[in-house]
């Protein structure tokens, strides 16, 4: 007879049984289409996708062999036992994503200003790093930073340990497989031609699974919280993951000519193609670079300054206002083109009531402040908080005015543009993820930050940076557009397309030399967080720290 | 007018009403009295630690 209290031996749960199944079944999938691709690239991503299901098998055996019998607890001593594993990946991920996309945007910037840096090499001239800079600073830096972030703020706004064990992790990793896939192809010469959407059809039918899984995840932890109320940053990120879904989906319309060929065709055409491609377009700036990012301000801003947001109730109209808005705003990115007029006067019109929402989130995230402002002299993390809601301010401001069609008129195709787009991405989207990292790196290894000191160089340095390249950029793309519609007395163009060019040198210099300032800052930063992570645990660290991380 | 027309003109008119019904709607949830207390409540949800 067994003794009663004999321990309970370990069984294969479905979810293991099933994803173990599913990627030996993509492992023998992938390395059969890998033998019959079209092109060495596709043979070369048929091969990486069969060796990352190998990959994930043999890790999902190895975790098996190494778990505990129970799954984990949700609550410990009556506390949730929040889940940071995934939460640490993405988090270093993003450091990672992040000093490779600011070094390849330094690259390409060179490039500009010096021709010779392409070396006459088809895998690093300007067509081709370009996509992997943009992807790489949008989709894999700050994708991180809102996958760290929102699995955080999802977990502790709702006092409850994030739903499922092995699905976060088959979305943060299988996310940045996805990365690594789209950003091998842009080298390789894989694309689709559409501006941010460049990954062809096989690394988007991967990208939609894991978005899926991680709206689940996301849901099913929203719908086990001990709170009452689902707290606005939440509702932020939702709107981030089910827009961003929506968008891939409509601007991914397109039939492969093979399941053997990275080649696809998409089912829009012509004007439709544009018009579907700048609404994605345009989105992804909304929902993917504003709204998830607002998420972060809404918790990370009062989180860090200890006190509430200035009006929850602004914060309220400030979410549906700037959801019903930003969708319609994408045809000013086709302004005097084949798109009807209507449209593109719909698409300025929505772009300036815009303004309304984004000043009022401004205004909410900088009034946080409101009593508690000396904290920034003496807190460079707040500091960077709060500078890139002014930047937010700033970008958002300068966007709607662009979008007018008189300005955009000199505006568009110009380098105005490449400035705009930076005072945003630099200033908003980086500051506040440098912001919310140094706060969150800390809390989820469970160890006190480095250096402030170094906080302030970094700071500083990425400042000075930001405003080097944005200025350089504004007078190229004013001088741009200026020169491109110069008349002589006679009625021909005064300028040759190569003078123009010519004119932007002193320019170009002035932004790598930014852009150079900006990565030594992220440096900074990834010494900052070598040396904290280095030290060794201080479970007692009290420095904005919530509480000792409870165990795995 | 062709049907292009007519259905773009009743797309933008409908569509122009339901945006305003539905910022009215989200405005008016946001300012009711009653919910004064329980968005205060919320406004600490980050602050409150467990």
């Amino acid at each position: 007879m067994a003794p009663t209290d004999a321990p309970a031996t370990k069984s294969v749960t479905v979810s293991e049984a099933a994803t173990t199944l599913l990627f030996i079944a993509l492992a023998t999938l992938a390395g059969f289409i890998a033998s019959r691709a079209h092109t060495p690239a596709y043979a070369f991503h048929a091969a990486l996708f069969a060796l990352g299901s190998i990959i994930a098998v043999f890790a999902l055996l190895k975790r098996y062999e190494l778990r505990d019998v129970e799954a984990p607890a949700q609550f410990i001593d009556g506390r949730p036992n929040y889940n940071y594993g995934p939460i640490r990946f993405c988090a270093l991920a993003a450091l990672f994503w992040g000093v490779a996309g600011f070094a390849v945007g330094l690259y390409i910037a060179l490039e500009l200003a010096f021709p010779a840096f392409n070396l006459d090499l088809p895998w690093i001239n300007f067509g081709r790093l370009r996509p992997l800079h943009t992807s790489a600073v949008i989709f894999a830096f700050g994708g991180n930073v809102l996958l760290a972030t929102s699995f955080y703020v999802v977990q502790r706004t709702c006092r409850t340990r994030l739903a499922g064990e092995i699905a976060p992790w088959f979305v943060v990793l299988g996310y940045n497989f996805f990365i690594l896939i789209a950003g091998t192809g842009y080298l390789l010469g894989v694309t689709r031609g559409h501006e941010y959407a460049e990954p062809e059809w096989y690394a988007i039918l991967w990208l939609v699974v894991v978005w899926v899984v991680y709206l689940i995840v996301f849901l099913a932890t929203l719908a086990k919280r001990e709170e009452p109320h689902i707290y606005v940053a939440n509702w932020f990120y939702l709107a981030f993951i089910v827009t961003v879904a929506v968008l891939v989906l409509g601007n991914n319309a397109e039939i492969p000519i093979s399941v053997f060929s990275p080649k696809s065709v998409i089912v829009w055409a012509g004007v439709q193609d544009a018009m579907i491609q700048w609404w994605y377009g345009h989105n992804a700036v909304g929902f993917f670079l504003t709204a998830g990012f607002l998420g972060i301000m809404y918790y990370f801003v009062p989180k860090r300054a200890e006190r509430p947001i200035y009006s929850y109730r602004l914060s309220i109209v400030h979410f549906w206002a700037l959801i019903f808005l930003y969708i319609w705003a994408g045809p000013h990115h086709l302004h005097y083109t084949a798109l009807p007029d209507w449209a593109q006067t719909l698409g300025m019109t929505f772009s300036i009531m815009l303004w309304m929402p984004s000043w009022g989130g401004m205004i909410n995230g900088l009034m946080t402040l409101s009593g508690a402002w000396d904290r920034l002299r003496t807190d460079p993390v707040l500091r960077m908080l709060v500078v890139s809601v002014a930047f937010y301010g700033m970008s958002t401001f300068e966007g709607p005015l662009m979008s007018v069609k008189t300005v955009n008129a000199l505006s568009h195709y110009t380098d105005w543009g490449i400035g705009h787009v930076h005072s945003g991405s630099l200033g908003w989207v980086g500051f506040v993820s440098f912001g919310a990292l140094y706060c969150l790196i800390p809390w989820v290894f469970g160890r006190k930050l480095y250096s402030l000191k170094l906080v302030d160089w970094h700071f500083w340095i990425a400042t000075i940076g930001i405003v080097f390249y944005i200025s350089a950029m504004w007078v190229a793309g004013i001088m741009q557009g200026l020169m491109w519609r110069a008349y002589t007395p006679q009625g021909f163009l005064e300028y040759s397309f190569i003078e123009t060019t010519d004119a932007l040198h002193p320019e170009y210099v002035i932004r790598a030399a930014g852009g150079g300032l900006f990565l030594i800052g992220a440096l900074i930063m990834v010494y900052n967080i070598y040396k904290t992570l280095r030290a060794p645990s201080a479970a007692s660290a009290t420095e904005f720290s919530p509480l000792p991380a409870p165990a795995q | 007018m062709t049907a292009y027309e007519s259905w773009r003109e009743f797309a933008a008119n409908s569509g122009l009403f339901f945006f305003i019904l539905l910022f009215a709607g989200a405005t008016a949830y946001a300012l009711w009295p009653s919910n004064r207390e329980k968005f205060r409540r919320a406004a600490e949800t980050p602050l409150r630690e467990d």
